[in-house]
């Protein structure tokens, strides 16, 4: 390398083919070191991602049971069924109002927490730790773990529900409350993270701006709602869409809450992703799946794009 | 008196905040020690009703049954294998790649990142069938490397690296390194790497995280036992066990314990990291 450094300022005399190739490869140098450099990351990336994603656009356009070498092919014809199929209506309505109500119910709690939490107190820091401790436990035992408290004859919640005279609820194996159920135990397990990211926001606010509004005599509620709420506008936006955005995909806590327990098989609650997957590979409707696959793919999109505007408008109007 | 007054109604207040607040926490810890405390119980006490809150007779026999029953060692030497291997691989191709994109002017340089950018928000589960029929060709169906293979890229790890990278570190820096005669990956190993600590901290505990908690892939890929991670582990466990909550109770904790001692000695760090990540997208 030293030498091509030497090469590059000039000292020897140009012409000799040598040397032009060596100033060749000079220039080359960087370009071929990034291609070098991205070629592994990018084959695996390609690989597990590129590929699947665009094999998956493919499959929804054909009828196949891996097993069988027929595999025709139908247009839009899975999509089509789709729109006429029970359990994916269901599925998708049920995974819509998860998504929803947990991230409004989260914000909901989280909001005032962090705006409470970002006073400096010294228990601020305790209450951070507590509440953030159901974001890094594994959702999987914990889910076991609400599956017990939910329990209809032992669980805890109808203990409390029967110690102020309230009948026993069937949390879990009536698929309309066990949505519910789900809601509820996500909104435990997510809080903590909507909280910091809150206090992240909260204390990039300006400190001028809570003294300006004391000074000028507005009370703690008149500061949230006309001050710490608009400056957090950018903030509250991006998570409320991040957050639904990423809910779509629920599956774990479903799978583990409300698939095939023993007390009432079959009761599952019907979200997209289980959809996707029983229809996969318990009923090897590969192109079927595929087609609903690529709906959430479009749904995923879909908010992405509203987010962009969002964020765009929102920054418009700030400058 | 109008302010002595209003400093009495702040401390009432203050107080009811805390009441409040401290419920709250309680909420939070409260199935963590329900499950606890119903680990250490014997089987009469769990269906006792009313229920009791302490063990009355503590045992382990849940923990020493649960053991017995399923390989729950393996499962969490497993998940602790798989996730480092995961971690390691995102912190590589991350730092490579956020490096190249960050710091470097080439061809298709805007073109390839938009593409890593465009698919960091396809759901993993909205590729995976496709996915799982390629590893079905290749054969790599239930063995170790098909099951970590989707986890060992993270393009949201380089988005985040090459944000890092192109702000943090100085160009000058990389120059005056280029001048003594260092060669591009020495530059990226002993210039960036070092002054990304935290980034990489950052994506690592990203990566971990995902990788941990993975479910319907090993569900899909992963047929022996002796793959299944943690997750899977205990899922199957708890379809299979699914009346006995002592040892599902005992199953859980033991997969829940060593995060939460991981998270109380780095608390800081962790939720400082989560969220400076959950704000960069």
């Amino acid at each position: 390398m030293p030498s091509e450094a030497t090469l590059s300022a000039g000292r020897v005399p140009a012409g000799s083919i040598g040397v032009r190739l060596r100033r060749i490869r000079y220039r080359l140098r960087i370009p071929l070191f990034c291609y070098v450099a991205l070629l592994p990351v990018l084959l695996l990336f390609f690989y597990v991602r590129i590929i699947p994603i665009g094999f998956g656009f493919i499959l929804s356009l054909y009828r196949w049971n891996m097993i069988s070498p027929r595999k025709p092919f139908v247009g839009l014809a899975n999509y089509i069924q789709l729109f006429g199929d029970e359990n994916f209506i269901a599925a998708l309505k049920n995974t819509t109002i998860y998504s929803f109500a947990t991230v409004i119910l989260t914000t909901i709690l989280a909001l005032p927490l962090a705006v409470f939490l970002s006073r400096q107190s010294r228990l601020s820091p305790f209450y951070q730790t507590v509440y953030f401790l159901p974001v890094i436990t594994p959702l999987i035992p914990m889910s076991i773990a609400w599956k017990w408290i939910y329990d209809y004859n032992y669980g805890i919640l109808n203990y409390l529900l029967s110690l102020v005279g309230l009948p026993a609820v069937p949390w879990l194996t009536d698929p309309s409350i066990a949505l519910w159920a789900v809601i509820l135990m996500t909104v435990w397990k997510q809080l903590g993270y909507a909280m910091v990211l809150y206090l992240v926001g909260l204390r990039n606010i300006p400190q001028e701006y809570a003294e300006a509004a004391n000074i000028d005599g507005a009370t703690d509620t008149q500061r949230f709602w006309r001050i710490t709420l608009p400056l957090l506008r950018p903030i509250l936006l991006y998570v409320l869409v991040t957050s639904s955005i990423s809910s779509f995909n629920v599956f774990a806590q479903v799978y583990v809450m409300t698939v095939g327990s023993q007390t009432a098989p079959g009761n599952a609650l019907r979200v997209l992703v289980y959809d996707i997957y029983t229809n996969a590979f318990q009923f090897l409707h590969m192109g079927y799946a595929s087609a609903e696959a690529v709906m959430l793919t479009m749904i995923v999109l879909g908010l992405t794009l509203i987010q962009f505007r969002a964020v765009r408008s929102d920054t418009a109007r700030e400058t | 008196m109008v302010v002595g007054k209003r400093t009495r109604l702040q401390r009432i207040g203050h107080l009811a905040a805390h009441t409040v607040l401290m419920a709250g926490a309680l909420v939070m810890v409260m199935p963590m020690i329900w499950m606890l405390v119903t680990a250490f119980k014997p089987p009469a006490e769990i269906a006792l009703w009313p229920p009791v809150f302490w063990p009355r007779q503590p045992t382990t026999a849940n923990f020493t049954g649960a053991f017995q029953a399923a390989p729950f060692g393996r499962f969490f030497a497993n998940s602790v294998a798989y996730a480092v291997v995961c971690t390691l691989s995102v912190l590589t191709t991350s730092l490579v790649a956020g490096t190249v994109f960050g710091k470097y002017r080439f061809p298709l340089r805007g073109f390839l990142f938009g593409l890593v950018l465009a698919t960091a928000i396809v759901p993993f589960e909205a590729y995976m069938i496709p996915l799982y029929l390629q590893l079905v060709q290749v054969e790599w169906i239930n063995t170790v490397q098909g099951i970590v293979l989707p986890y060992l890229f993270m393009a949201f790890g380089i988005f985040l690296m090459r944000q890092h990278v192109a702000s943090a570190i100085p160009t000058e820096l990389m120059e005056a390194a280029r001048v003594d005669g260092a060669g591009e990956w020495w530059i990226m190993r002993r210039v960036i790497a070092p002054l990304s600590g935290n980034a990489l901290a950052a994506v690592a505990i990203l990566a971990f995280n995902q990788a941990w908690a993975m479910l319907i892939w090993p569900l899909l890929v992963a047929n022996d036992q002796s793959l299944f991670n943690m997750e899977l582990g205990l899922t199957t466990f708890q379809f299979a066990f699914s009346n006995d909550t002592g040892k599902l109770m005992a199953g859980s904790v033991v997969s829940v314990v060593p995060m939460l001692i991981v998270f109380l000695l780095m608390r800081r760090r962790i939720i400082e990291n989560m969220a400076l990540t959950g704000l960069k997208g």
